[in-house]
């Protein structure tokens, strides 16, 4: 049987409490307009177990546990996003650099030395295109030559030629190139040496351009 | 009409854990793609520079427009 509205003992209606009914009903529990504290102002400690339960300095230093990790989280996603404004200047940086070499444009040509100065199985070192920019020269055979940017591709260091075992050595990491076409064959380097382009012309050596490669 | 409450703060952590997942994975996507084009440009592959920069754009405006939510949010919840 239904409940008649009237009636004192039917039950208080569930939704008493729920915004836009209270006090419109007239029929509100006694500990309404009681002073209660709000649910998000009741400190939890860090081990969540009651108030009561807490030691005496709990209370001179109470840790409120449920905000402590609101804020941690708040503040780490903040970090968050000024790491990705950084990776996104970061990327603006490639892209400033990306122009500057365009701008650049193409190495000169340039004599890099006579083939009498590099006998087959010897290696020579040159600056290409840039005064700083060592290059290595190496003579495979009477009639093949290969030059590569002396850089490591892992980390900048030197590179030496060693044509008997058909390498090129980065002795700061042990990394090995292969001498014939420059890809990385051991150790840390992923991408292949900048291959010098370079022509004979006559009995002189001409390096022409720069071959760089991501495989 | 329905009322809108503020979130509490259980609710807004709950937010905020979903938002840090969120921002976590664009943030490592946009480290790999750094290191990718980094690897592309040194590798003398130009194409990839300008798209990548705006892909990381993008990333970084979803990222702190989830944040400038996070701000509102606070705001509303006082």
């Amino acid at each position: 049987m239904a409940n008649h509205p009237a009636d004192p003992r039917a039950p208080l209606d569930a939704l008493i409490n729920s915004p836009g009914r209270e006090g419109l009903t007239g029929t509100a529990p006694v500990n309404l307009y009681l002073r209660h504290r709000e649910r998000e102002s009741i400190t939890t400690a860090p081990d969540r177990s009651p108030e009561d339960q807490q030691p005496a300095w709990r209370e001179d230093f109470p840790i409120d546990w449920p905000q402590d990790q609101y804020v941690e989280r708040r503040d780490f996603m903040k970090f968050l996003v000024l790491t990705s404004a950084a990776l996104t200047a970061g990327q603006f940086w490639v892209v400033g650099q990306n122009w500057l070499r365009r701008r650049r444009g193409l190495p000169e040509v340039r004599r890099v030395a006579s083939l009498r100065e590099i006998p087959p199985g010897m290696s020579l070192v040159f600056q290409y295109p840039g005064e700083l920019d060592n290059c290595v020269l190496v003579r495979l055979s009477e009639s093949e030559l290969v030059a590569y940017s002396q850089k490591c591709t892992h980390l900048s260091c030197a590179v030496i030629p060693e044509p008997e075992k058909g390498v090129l050595h980065c002795p700061c990491h042990e990394g090995y190139f292969d001498l014939r076409s420059g890809r990385p064959t051991a150790g840390p380097p992923r991408r292949p040496l900048p291959r010098i382009i370079v022509e004979v012309r006559g009995q002189d050596v001409y390096a022409t351009g720069i071959d760089t490669r991501t495989t | 009409m329905a009322v809108r409450r503020p979130f509490s703060r259980d609710q807004r952590t709950t937010i905020i854990y979903g938002m840090l997942a969120f921002v976590l994975v664009v943030v490592v996507l946009q480290i790999w793609l750094l290191t990718a084009t980094m690897n592309a440009f040194l590798g003398g592959d130009e194409d990839v520079v300008v798209p990548a920069a705006l892909v990381s754009v993008v990333a970084c405006g979803l990222n702190v427009g989830l944040l400038g939510y996070v701000r509102r949010m606070e705001r509303v919840s006082g």
